[in-house]
């Protein structure tokens, strides 16, 4: 009998299986992943978590009876049939069993997927569009890469394996004796009667012994060393402005969305981009630069002049950002309303000085969950201003939201990679 | 019985490896001078809940080929335990010398104790000693086997490409359950021989390859429509049942390597084809032998009374069988039926009454239950099993009824038998019945194929009882089944009389099988 432990043994023996089946069942996941993200609040997104896919795409069929035909069975648990008693069948009357079965293939496949790779499912095809600047000179040391082995180098990178193998490479080569050879001869003198061929044998053990001292275990020119090189890599840079109303007019159902579509965009950067920084800017009737828990989890009120946000905009990219340098990107949310008279500014701030800086504008119109509908007609004051400027052909996408499921579709349409169409030409 | 006491073999839920070596010679002890056990050597490897997982997906082996349906099966598994829907087994065993059985990390020393006694010695002996394993499986040779199918089938995917290989590998998993002689007849599969034979048999024809045969015209050829129907199904071994194996050897398109890969899921179908026929029997022996086991290690002082009671309450929720109108009822409960029959032929053997005397007359009132239990774990199988040894008085016990559900009766279903004098018999028929895979698995067999004609290969599937295949799956499975053949595929249902119920048809989808040029002999 043997016991052993297996406990330390390499882990994750099926994780190739898996991501053979995740790759199978790509399409269906994506599908399942995005129709379960619309359920689901925004942090619980964050969680991963179980989806389910139909199994129609990865099924292991068998040929094996379908439902109908005489059945036979015997059960446990008599408490009350004598023979020849009639049950009625369960279901619909009259029905017979024929047609019990027939959903029995549309069964879901139900399994949990990792944040990761729920996240990367999730943002799989999105990008921030027309990422045109490249400033190469901000380069950044990505850390270092592995670049084979060197002859010299820190002791503590020593590469063991590499070493050892080239040590018993020269060993051989160099036929050194191994102490087993030595053992077994001072094993034969014991056993060896006479004097001379113990003689014989001592003088060649003696040999062997010198022989190996002459040629070391490990030489220092079997040293290797693990060789490791700096990596720059290029990168884009690129700005965020989050530009939210949280005036007294956006009810807290709109405030809801707005920060949902804020939400999703901030995963969405900071997990596919490395180089973006996100400004974070609220305004009432004035604007004001806070930072993210501010943004997201305190409260104000007042009234509305969207104009000011953008001169906030305005300002701080002339302050820190160099349109040269940065590609720049606003997404703004609203429900719409904006100081009467605040409308011509606004238009005029957009034409002249920030969409022409921006790479791409994206406006999002919060609306009542039950409003839908007449909310398309009857337009709000910013959303005529928009429309005018988007005819002109600038960079600015708009869409509307009323209710929370309607932000994951939304936003993917905002951000989707896109070939063409909609995209600004500048 | 000689009670002698034993040193008590650990203190609370904590072990370590020596406990495990103390239980398990203590166990041993009692296995083989009590029950008299016969057994392969046993290793026992503990392992973590993860890695038991992953022995789960891969149909419970130590090492399998890389397939994404494991993939799918580990990830199922890993959602329920997870979420704490379902606990793991504690252990695993498989059946190969030296026979393994897997230990969690997370089991008390108790449960270690259970599992010791259930699986290293009551399934290792059952493996070791049943008939229908002796006969289709070869435990020395199982491992070794799979390494060797785990490398072909990595080296297939790096020569002929990830994908062509997974769809072959989908076709032959979708007829795995048509990939087994049911029939003794054919020699045992000597595993070991298996790769040799894959390695000289390539060898043989790089040797023997000459370019010129390519060129000689081909005569004009034998006249096989001559040849009677009769005759032609002959050469090609028609009917037959063991669809995997007449497309290793017959399918006109397959690649060679292709061929293997349906040769190693038959091996391994056939491998795992006695598990399902004995899981009522697997099962019952393993738990009445951890009972036994456990009984005794407790009277002789080996475990606390609280240990026991621990031990107690595991078993019980294991031979837990709910009755039919239970929320958690799913069907007989092996474990239970198992165990329960085990005890009950024990009772007939040691303390018989008058109906056992009757019902059972060449073992009631035996001297050694030992000697009846041993003989029935080497010498049937569930349905051979309870079709001889359900005795009246378990039926009465479990309250046993049979249901008689025909279509054509509207008023419902009705009461065949229950557990009375006149029920007996028939309930323990069709209870059997229950087990019998030639009754479970729909009966399908090839007949025909006309090679010189339109190479359509047709298939038939008798019906029983009016249960036509489920249309869905069948259509699936075709697919399949067209893709290998690589021509129309057309399965009939035939009902009794020969009338055809229904048919379904299906060709190939184009070249899903074709990793390039199809080069490969004619085999009229």
């Amino acid at each position: 009998m043997q016991i052993l432990d297996r406990r330390l043994n390499p882990r994750g023996k099926n994780l190739e299986n898996r991501q053979r089946f995740l790759r199978r069942a790509k399409a269906l996941v994506q599908q399942a992943v995005r129709d379960s993200s619309q359920a689901r609040d925004i942090s619980d997104i964050l969680q991963g978590g179980e989806i389910s896919i139909p199994a129609g795409g990865v099924d292991e069929p068998r040929f094996r009876h379908g439902p109908g035909g005489v059945r036979d069975d015997v059960l446990p648990g008599n408490r009350k049939f004598a023979e020849g008693d009639l049950i009625p069948r369960s279901g619909e009357g009259g029905g017979s069993s024929q047609n019990g079965g027939k959903g029995d293939d549309e069964d879901e496949f139900r399994f949990v997927l990792s944040r990761e790779e729920f996240l990367d499912l999730f943002l799989d095809d999105l990008e921030l569009p027309d990422l045109a600047k490249r400033r190469l000179a901000e380069v950044e040391h990505e850390g270092v890469r592995r670049a084979g082995y060197a002859v010299s180098g820190s002791p503590v990178n020593i590469a063991v394996t590499r070493t050892t193998r080239l040590a018993m490479a020269r060993r051989i080569a160099l036929r050194r004796p191994n102490p087993q050879t030595i053992e077994l001869l001072e094993g034969k003198i014991a056993e060896c009667e006479d004097q001379e061929g113990r003689a014989a044998l001592r003088t060649e053990i003696a040999a062997l012994e010198a022989k190996m001292r002459r040629i070391p275990y490990i030489d220092p020119i079997d040293i290797r060393y693990r060789r490791f090189e700096n990596v720059p890599k290029p990168a884009a840079q690129a700005i965020m402005f989050c530009l939210m109303d949280v005036s007294g007019s956006m009810s807290e159902h709109m405030k809801d969305l707005a920060k949902g579509f804020y939400m999703l965009l901030y995963i969405f950067l900071t997990r596919r981009y490395r180089h973006v920084e996100i400004v974070f800017i609220r305004h009432t009737d004035e604007a004001e630069e806070v930072d993210e828990e501010t943004f997201f989890h305190s409260r104000a009120t007042g009234g509305t002049v969207v104009s000011s946000a953008l001169e906030a905009m305005r300002s701080i990219v002339a302050l820190r950002y160099r349109p040269e340098d940065w590609n720049i990107y606003a997404a703004q949310a609203s429900d719409g309303d904006n100081a009467h008279g605040d409308g011509e500014t606004t238009a005029r701030l957009l034409r002249n000085d920030v969409l022409p800086i921006t790479q791409y504008f994206a406006y999002l119109e919060v609306g009542e969950a039950n409003e839908r509908e007449d909310r398309a007609v009857s337009r709000s004051s910013l959303w005529g201003v928009y429309e005018r400027l988007c005819a002109e052909g600038l960079p600015l996408s708009m869409r509307k939201v009323s209710t929370r499921g309607e932000i994951f579709p939304v936003f993917r349409d905002l951000f989707q990679r896109r070939h063409g169409k909609e995209r600004p030409v500048l | 019985m000689t009670a002698h006491a034993i040193k008590r073999l650990y203190q609370g839920a904590d072990w370590d490896f020596s406990t495990l070596q103390s239980v398990h010679d203590a166990c041993e002890e009692i296995a083989l001078s009590e029950l008299g056990l016969d057994l392969y050597p046993n290793q026992i490897e503990v392992i973590t809940a993860e890695q038991m997982i992953d022995v789960y997906s891969s149909v419970g082996m130590p090492l399998f080929y890389k397939h994404w349906s494991f993939g799918k099966h580990f990830t199922q598994h890993e959602a329920l335990y997870r979420k704490g829907l379902r606990g793991l087994a504690y252990e695993i065993v498989i059946n190969s010398s030296p026979c393994m059985s897997y230990l969690m990390e997370e089991n008390t020393a108790t449960m270690q104790a259970l599992v010791i006694a259930h699986a290293t010695f009551g399934h290792n002996h059952f493996f070791k000693n049943n008939y229908l394993f002796k006969l289709w499986t070869d435990a020395e040779g199982i491992l070794e086997y799979l390494n060797f199918a785990k490398g072909y089938v990595a080296q297939c995917e790096e020569r002929y490409g990830q994908a062509v290989v997974e769809r072959t590998l989908d076709s032959a998993h979708a007829l795995m359950s048509h990939g087994v002689y049911r029939y003794p007849g054919k020699k045992k599969l000597e595993l070991r021989w298996e790769e040799k034979r894959e390695r000289e048999r390539r060898a043989h024809d790089e040797r023997n390859f000459n370019d010129l045969w390519r060129t000689v015209p081909a005569g004009p050829g034998k006249s096989v429509s001559e040849l009677s129907a009769e005759r032609r199904r002959a050469l090609l071994g028609l009917p037959q049942e063991n669809i995997l194996y007449f497309l290793e050897k017959s399918a006109p398109r397959l690649l060679p390597w292709q061929r293997e890969l349906l040769r190693i899921v038959r091996h391994v179908a056939q491998y795992f084809y006695p598990q399902e026929q004995t899981k009522v029997m697997n099962e019952g022996t393993a738990t009445y032998v951890h009972y036994y086991i456990m009984t005794r290690l407790h009277e002789r002082g080996g475990i606390s009374d609280g240990d026991f009671l621990e031990f107690l309450q595991s078993h019980t929720n294991a031979v837990f069988q709910p009755t039919y109108d239970d929320p958690r009822f799913s069907g007989f409960n092996p474990y239970a039926l198992g165990f329960a029959m085990m005890r009950d032929i024990e009772r007939i053997v040691t303390d018989p009454d008058d109906e056992d005397r009757q019902w059972f007359p060449d073992i009631a009132g035996g001297k050694d239950p030992m000697v009846v239990l041993r003989n029935i774990w080497a010498n049937y199988r569930d349905e051979s099993f309870i079709s001889q040894y359900l005795s009246p008085r378990l039926m009465r016990r479990m309250r046993m009824f049979q249901l008689h559900d025909d279509p054509a009766l509207a008023e419902g279903v009705r009461v065949e038998a229950i557990h009375n004098e006149r029920g007996y018999r028939r309930i323990r028929r069709e209870l059997a019945r229950r087990y019998d895979v030639g009754w479970i698995d729909p009966n399908i067999e090839v007949v025909d194929v006309d090679l010189v004609g339109d190479r359509r290969l047709i298939l038939h599937h008798h019906v029983l009882n009016g249960r036509l295949l489920s249309e869905a799956d069948a259509k699936r499975v075709l697919q399949h089944l067209a893709d290998l053949w690589g021509y129309d595929v057309l399965l009939r249902e035939i009902g009794p009389s020969d009338a055809v119920l229904k048919e379904h048809a299906c060709s190939p989808r184009g070249t899903a099988l074709v990793p390039g040029i199809t080069g490969r002999r004619n085999i009229v």
